[in-house]
């Protein structure tokens, strides 16, 4: 074992203080990427260059970094859509129950994700789906931007291919993956609280993807739109009504900058308690936890499990107003600016969680660790799901516990597959 | 003295005359008429049959419901002789102060009417009519200019009325002395003290199951929470006012909370109901008032910038708008001190008279009910049979002045010292807690505790918990607050109860604290 040779030397390409200030009250040492470092939260180009062929260079075992090599099989809107239904096709090979499909065709366990194509490729397919449903709404998104960059709303056809037809003839063309869109059912049911809709952003930090090791932040928060939900179609256009992210939201007229249009969780699960009952609620929950792990588990087999990462996500859900949960994408790189003196406090207290689990006691670090905390430096964070601990305690559990839906137990599936127990929030 | 049977008739009397009339009246006639066509019902023994039969059907229930109702909300009558007046608050000089304020409300009103030049109700023209019916939903999004408006009055203006309150009929003495009562409350109203707490309030006691202690996470859900959801859901199977009450005195499961307080309440939400508050929502529509615009100006400085209400800011608007016409609420002028104001619209608007009340609180009851027109009538009946206590002057033992006074009495005589010392450096400790009783906590607390805390009202069918919990707060922060210095920093000491949790909070005051 080591001597503690000195402290923990950090990089940024991120100046954000919730993260600067963590570093600093470890007494860790700020460096630049040229020198000798430990510790670099790093941009996603960053990491795209660190393990590029060209630019690329090996990291040594004292050296850790906040994203995995290839996030982007989970975090490009279209790679995520690709390997969830490539999972599914892999477990309705094998048999799996968990593929098992209902009369209409549709996944009973495994339909989390909206219906999705990608533009250009799969433009007869989706065509051929719009016109199955001609009054339906699709939402449109570009593959690789966020902050709801890019993103519109159409209900005819025509609008695409007025779309297509702009784009070729405009500089930038569809070839390169950058400008690939997708193009998803919308949800036009979302549930509405107070009249309005809202999604949720979650945060789960993954330390290892083979075994799967991953932990959910109990304080993720409901983004409300400022403006009442309607599905009118004269308001297809009114991206406040539409779209929940706050670099939207915050321009519209009746942004507060107190509450910044956010409500906590608990709120969240209280009013849902309240008003439609306790296990509907705790089913909703489950629900939730399950569509994160199985989004996880899609992606593992490609996922460039290198031992020098840990990442955490930014999970984006919508309930529909029948308490369905659906996931919308995942982001590699979840806003760390704070917009509200409360979500200063709560991003301050991720990050310093986070770094609780991925660097053990602040101090240098040592990529070849089992990565297993003890329970005391958890903070806020639940164990979600932990394949080693969930097969030890034997491979049929995980199997069997699927099938039984609403078991009327706390039927909290990810339980019953041997973690400890990720109950129901209080 | 009155005779006690004489008392118990007397209060049959005035429930029959109340409930006579009644839908729910109406409804029993309708229930018996068609009970004829049963086979069970035989001539002979008809009065019989249809009194069993009305019990088996849950009528009888319903109508138990509805005494029980009444004997909460009423007053026990005195003497026979007494004035309406005097029924309804027995103290001239409180009745006199009630007067004088009301008074003094309606004037500032009136002058803010001439000084902007607006009536204090008009009828609206058709298109502005139109509008309002299409943006009902979201009136927060409006933003009409509202600086001009100030609020009628602000808690520590109804504070001063308060401190200046005297019985002219008592004598203080000369010397203040170490007996005397050393806060601002200057009335002679009796209050209890903690042994007779503990007595009232006594399914709080540590030794008894509670939601919001015996729930948390650590504690295994079969030792209490379990058991208390499934006596819960019998009491609402059985709709039993009475058990509902009884039950939420060790709080509401979350899930059933909503049905338990409609039940408490006796809120069923019937056709005419709905009919009730779509008539008030044209009301709105047809004409739009001064205390309009008061209303929107204070829930855009309170519910849009909480962070917990104002998801439900367009309903508050709802409700409230719809609460300032409605004139149903003047009955419980009936049972208070307060007069129909002198203050009336003029009858060719067709509308009697309204009443200027501070906009009460509505927002938490946003978490449990979302269908409007029982949101209504939720709020309506939380505010005419508890709220409104807060916002006048009156000798009730649940009215803001015994609230205040007990307080006060409860700090003084369990937290001597630290009572002598705020008072010395300017921070009358009823100067900080005013603002939390005269909202019951809402605003102040977190949702979830707020909810626990307005179980035991309803439970206790009392305001008195408020008074008690404000004391618990200031001996919870007693060490802080020893080490201030000035009113301000006693202030930030007590700034933010968000953290607090309520039920132990009490239970340590009132069950555990040295007396």
């Amino acid at each position: 074992f080591r001597i503690m040779a000195g402290k923990v030397k950090w990089v940024t390409d991120i100046e954000k203080s919730v993260l600067i200030n963590n570093f600093e009250k470890r007494g860790w040492i700020q460096v630049t990427e040229n020198e000798d470092w430990n510790f670099y939260w790093m941009s996603v180009q960053t990491i795209r260059n660190v393990f590029s062929v060209e630019t690329g260079y090996r990291l040594s075992d004292d050296q850790i970094v906040n994203h995995f090599p290839n996030h982007y099989e989970l975090t490009r809107k279209d790679l995520m859509v690709k390997n969830i239904k490539r999972y599914r096709k892999e477990l309705e090979k094998e048999g799996s129950p968990l593929a098992e499909k209902d009369e209409n065709g549709k996944y009973i366990y495994l339909d989390f994700v909206p219906v999705t194509f990608m533009l250009p490729a799969d433009y007869n397919l989706f065509v051929e789906e719009f016109r199955k449903n001609p009054s339906s709404t699709w939402i449109m998104k570009p593959c690789g931007k966020a902050q709801g960059k890019g993103i519109f709303l159409i209900n005819k056809l025509s609008q695409i291919k007025k779309w297509s037809r702009d784009s070729k003839t405009s500089s930038f063309v569809s070839q390169s993956s950058k400008e690939a869109y997708v193009i998803s059912l919308y949800i036009n049911n979302p549930l509405l609280i107070g009249g309005k809709k809202f999604d949720l952003r979650l945060y789960v930090l993954v330390s290892t993807y083979r075994p799967l090791r991953c932990y959910m932040y109990k304080l993720g928060f409901c983004r409300f739109c400022t403006v009442k939900y309607t599905p009118s179609t004269s308001e297809l256009d009114n991206m406040f009504v539409h779209l929940t992210n706050v670099a939207i939201q915050k321009h519209g007229d009746d942004y507060n900058h107190i509450h910044g249009g956010k409500w906590t969780v608990s709120n969240l699960r209280l009013y849902l308690e309240s008003t439609r009952g306790k296990e509907v609620t705790n089913k909703l929950f489950d629900e939730i936890h399950w569509i994160i792990v199985q989004s996880l588990k899609a992606v593992a087999p490609v996922m460039n499990n290198d031992k020098h990462c840990f990442e955490c996500y930014g999970y984006d859900i919508i309930i529909d107003d029948k308490l369905k949960p659906w996931l919308i994408e995942v982001n590699a790189s979840p806003s760390l600016t704070s917009s509200t003196a409360n979500d200063r406090i709560l991003k301050y207290n991720l990050i310093n969680d986070t770094l609780n689990i991925a660097v053990p006691n602040g101090e240098i670090p040592d990529c070849k660790w089992n990565k297993s905390p003890p329970k005391e430096v958890l903070g806020n964070y639940e164990v979600l799901y932990d394949e080693e601990m969930a097969q030890s305690d034997g491979p049929d559990r995980d199997l069997r516990s699927r099938s039984g839906q609403s078991t009327g137990v706390k039927g909290n599936r990810a339980r019953d597959s041997g973690k400890p127990v990720l109950t129901t929030w209080k | 003295m009155l005779d006690p049977d004489n008392g118990l008739s007397l209060t049959i009397a005035r429930i029959v005359q109340r409930l006579k009339g009644s839908s729910l009246h109406s409804q029993l006639e309708r229930q018996a008429r068609i009970s004829l066509h049963k086979p069970e019902i035989k001539l002979e023994s008809l009065k019989e049959d249809i009194k069993d039969f009305l019990k088996t059907s849950g009528w009888e229930k319903k109508l138990q419901n509805a005494v029980y109702s009444e004997l909460n909300v009423f007053p026990s009558p005195c003497h026979p002789a007494a004035p309406p007046e005097h029924m309804k608050e027995p103290l001239a000089y409180m009745r006199k102060a009630q007067g004088s304020w009301e008074k003094r409300i309606l004037k500032s009103l009136n002058s803010m009417c001439t000084e902007l030049s607006i009536p204090l109700a008009q009828k609206r023209p058709v298109s502005e009519q139109k509008e309002l019916l299409n943006k009902w939903n979201e009136m927060g999004t409006d933003e009409p200019d509202l600086s001009l408006f100030r609020p009628v009055y602000a808690p520590k203006d109804f504070l001063e009325v308060l401190t200046n309150l005297r019985n002219p009929n008592y004598e203080n003495g000369e010397q203040p002395s170490f007996r005397s009562h050393l806060g601002l409350i200057q009335v002679p109203l009796k209050v209890k003290d903690i042994p007779e707490l503990k007595e009232d309030f006594s399914e709080l006691g540590l030794n008894i199951g509670q939601l919001g202690i015996d729930d948390s996470a650590q504690v295994p859900p079969e030792f209490f929470e379990n058991e208390h959801v499934r006596v819960g859901q019998k009491v609402l199977a059985e709709q039993d006012s009475a058990a509902a009450q009884q039950y939420v005195r060790q709080g509401c499961p979350t899930a059933l909370r909503a049905d338990l307080w409609a039940l408490i309440l006796n809120i069923s939400n019937q056709p005419e109901d709905i009919l009730y508050y779509e008539q008030l929502k044209s009301n709105v529509i047809q004409h739009d008032l001064l205390v309009d615009s008061l209303i929107y100006k204070d829930v855009k400085l309170t519910a849009s910038n909480d962070d917990y209400y104002f998801v439900f800011e367009d309903y508050l608007y709802q409700v409230l708008l719809c609460f300032s016409r409605d004139t149903s609420v003047l009955e419980h002028f009936t049972y208070s001190s307060a007069t129909p104001p002198k203050s009336y619209i003029r009858g060719k608007l067709g509308m009697e008279e309204y009443a200027v009340f501070y906009p009460p609180n509505v927002a938490p009851l946003c978490f449990l009910y979302h269908e409007p027109s029982k949101l209504y009538q939720m709020f309506r009946e939380m505010y005419v049979r508890f709220f409104f206590r807060l916002h006048s002057i009156s000798s009730h033992p649940s009215g803001i002045v015994s609230l205040c006074l007990l307080f006060e009495t409860l700090l003084q005589t369990h937290l001597p010292q630290l009572f002598y010392h705020l008072r010395e450096i300017g921070a009358q400790p009823l100067r900080i807690s005013f603002k939390w009783m005269v909202r019951a906590f809402s605003g102040y607390l977190a949702t979830d505790q707020l909810l626990l805390l307005w179980d035991r009202i309803l439970g206790y069918n009392s305001l008195e918990i408020l008074a008690v919990l404000a004391a618990a707060v200031f001996a919870f922060r007693a060490v802080n607050l020893m080490e201030v210095t000035s009113l301000a920093a006693a202030e930030a000491v007590l700034a933010d109860l968000s953290t607090l949790k309520v039920m132990p909070l009490l239970q340590i005051f009132l069950f555990a604290t040295v007396t």
